[in-house]
């Protein structure tokens, strides 16, 4: 995927500027920077989910294997089908575990082997052993780790393209976190991963690609997120070329 | 823990009382409330029990003579005969005959037992078919302003109406489809259909805006996760805001069947009235409410009698359905919940 000249705005208020990325196929992606930056603004751009926000006005285009995904004649449901997404805090469906993860399959009307993409989906999230014994009780009974790797079982059943991952890992210990990236690792065989975190070492560990975004304060006090710096993983923590990024990563960020 | 030299030092920052005393800081017993919040506390809790008991006392002292005066009424001769034509003293010629006359004229002089069967019927039928135009019809009202089109003018144009209609008073909704649909068919016209007519205009607004409360409570991030998964807006709704709102618009549209069932205004213009049993939502009809109506205008005994066993029929059904719903209600909960 290609951004190129992303703006976004909030009613009058310009959320991010003229951001310019690649994202490479079949790579991971880590979006980093400091709370209110805008990452969750660019990664919801990527998908369309910015369409929901009412007064949000996206400029530039984003260019989905060559084709911008908010071009006239392209539906955003079409986009959503191919581009998934995990969001910042858990949102199971007021279903049973079953229902929740078999959803986007009903909804793209596939019938076979229901029952094994399922639990290939839970297995892949690292859920499979602990609901396995009840896949039929409500997915609202689960801890919210337990919840937030239910939603990306479910977004990973229906096998999209490209995952969006939004800060997945805030909710989960240790143990499932590095699950959760083995399974990126993984999963970056068959699709693109871009993936907000807060966690540098995250960044640094899981990802092969990092973009750098930063706020910048105009004279009147309005916050702007900017793309200071996107390179691959090693290069950027190793060796940054903008001295904001170097601040950032070395934790003397003001 | 009571070692003073342990007590910590009290806040030294410059500018600040310690918010609290340093004896207090680390005694948990020690009370730090105000006397003044302490009696606000008590004061509210009294008046809110004075409250409770406002409202029970009223609600138990109906449902006690209810029960006293009704319950002796009900049974199953009650519930299923035809309502007694005759509501007064049996003929006093009755006693000047011989039973081989009356077998031979087939005169009738046994006094008339209370009978409820036919406004049983009818209120079903009014009530049910109203429910059945007002629900669907409400809900789907709901889902427009709430999901389709929610800040669209026809949006805030329904919202506006229904809420005119929920001040109407009932009356005018029966004078209404009286003019509208009665008085075309003649006196054919009166029939339960026109009463569940009526009646479905009154439980409409109500529907529609409970219902779409509810579906406001439905947090959005599941009409997000919706689309993330590819999904359309439509299927969203469907499969997810629907069923998480079911419980609540089950209880919403029941309020509105329970409030139909009791109305007597639209029903009085508009159902007619009938002494027989009539299961057809066609020909006239006549329902429980109608019934206590007529019943408590009457001064004679019987008639009072059939009233008093018409009103605890009435409130037995409608408890009857709202335990139904509530158990609908939570057992699609209990999926959604675990
Ligand atoms: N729905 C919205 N309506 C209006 N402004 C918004 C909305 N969402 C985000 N913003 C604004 O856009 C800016 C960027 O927000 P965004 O959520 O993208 O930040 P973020 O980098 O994801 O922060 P965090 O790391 O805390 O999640 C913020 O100033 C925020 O106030
Ligand atoms: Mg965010």
């Amino acid at each position: 995927m290609t951004l190129n000249g992303l703006s976004v705005f909030y009613g009058e208020n310009l959320a991010v500027r003229d951001v310019s990325f690649g994202v490479a196929a079949n790579r991971i992606t880590a979006i980093i920077g400091p709370s209110g930056c805008g990452k969750s603004t660019v990664l919801r751009s990527l998908n369309r989910m910015n369409d929901l926000i009412d007064g949000c006005r996206v400029i530039g285009d984003v260019a989905y294997r060559g084709i911008d995904i908010y071009a006239p004649d392209v539906e955003a449901v079409e986009v959503r089908r191919r581009i998934g997404m995990v969001f910042q805090r858990p949102t199971p469906f007021p279903k049973s575990i079953y229902q929740n993860v078999v959803y986007g399959l009903k909804l793209a009307g596939i019938h076979d082997a229901r029952d094994d993409r399922v639990e290939h989906a839970l297995r892949q999230a690292a859920l499979w052993d602990e609901v396995s014994g009840r896949l039929d009780s409500s997915a609202l009974g689960l801890s919210g780790g337990q919840q937030q790797r239910l939603c990306i079982a479910r977004a990973l059943a229906v096998e999209p393209d490209v995952l969006l991952m939004d800060e997945p890992c805030s909710a989960l210990d240790p143990i499932a976190t590095a699950r959760i990236e083995d399974l990126m690792a993984e999963l970056s065989e068959r699709l693109t991963i871009v993936i907000v975190t807060h966690n540098l070492a995250q960044a640094a560990r899981a990802s092969h690609d990092t973009a750098f975004l930063t706020t910048e304060v105009d004279d009147h006090g309005n916050r702007t997120g900017v793309l200071v710096e996107v390179a691959p993983t090693d290069r950027l923590f190793a060796h940054p070329i903008d001295e904001r990024t170097e601040q950032y990563i070395t934790g003397r960020f003001g | 823990m009571t070692d003073t030299a342990l007590l910590p030092k009290p806040s030294t920052q410059p500018g600040f009382g310690p918010v609290l005393e340093p004896s207090q800081r680390t005694d948990v017993r020690a009370k730090t409330v105000s006397a003044g919040r302490r009696r606000t506390d008590k004061v509210a809790t009294i008046a809110l029990w004075c409250a409770v008991l406002a409202a029970v006392v009223p609600l138990g002292a109906v449902i006690t003579v209810l029960v006293a005066k009704g319950f002796g009424v009900v049974n199953w001769h009650f519930l299923t005969s035809d309502i007694p034509s005759v509501t007064g003293q049996t003929t006093a010629a009755c006693r000047d005959i011989t039973p081989a006359f009356r077998a031979k004229y087939g005169i009738n002089c046994s006094p008339p037992a209370p009978g409820m069967g036919p406004a049983i019927v009818g209120t079903l039928i009014s009530t049910g078919l109203a429910a059945a135009l007002a629900i669907p019809i409400g809900i789907l009202g709901a889902v427009y302003c709430n999901e389709i089109g929610v800040r669209t003018r026809l949006a805030s144009a329904i919202r506006f109406f229904a809420d005119v209609m929920i001040g109407v008073p009932s009356i005018v909704m029966g004078m209404f489809i009286y003019t509208a649909w009665v008085v075309r068919f003649g006196t054919n016209g009166r029939s339960a259909f026109a009463a569940a007519l009526a009646l479905a205009c009154l439980m409409l607004p109500i529907v529609l805006r409970s219902a779409e409360e509810m579906l406001r409570l439905v947090p959005d991030e599941l009409r997000h996760a919706n689309l993330a998964l590819g999904g359309r807006p439509s299927q969203g709704v469907i499969r997810v805001v629907l069923p998480a709102a079911l419980p609540g618009l089950i209880s919403g549209s029941l309020l509105a069947v329970a409030r139909a069932a009791g109305e007597t205004a639209p029903v009085l213009f508009t159902i007619g009235v009938t002494l027989s049993l009539n299961t057809s939502p066609f020909g006239e009809n006549t329902t429980l409410a109608q019934q206590i109506f007529s019943g408590a205008k009457s001064g004679l005994p019987l008639a009072n009698q059939l009233a008093w066993g018409a009103a605890f029929t009435l409130v037995a059904i409608v408890f009857g359905l709202s335990a139904l719903a509530r158990f609908v209600a939570s057992r699609s909960s209990k999926v959604q919940k675990g």
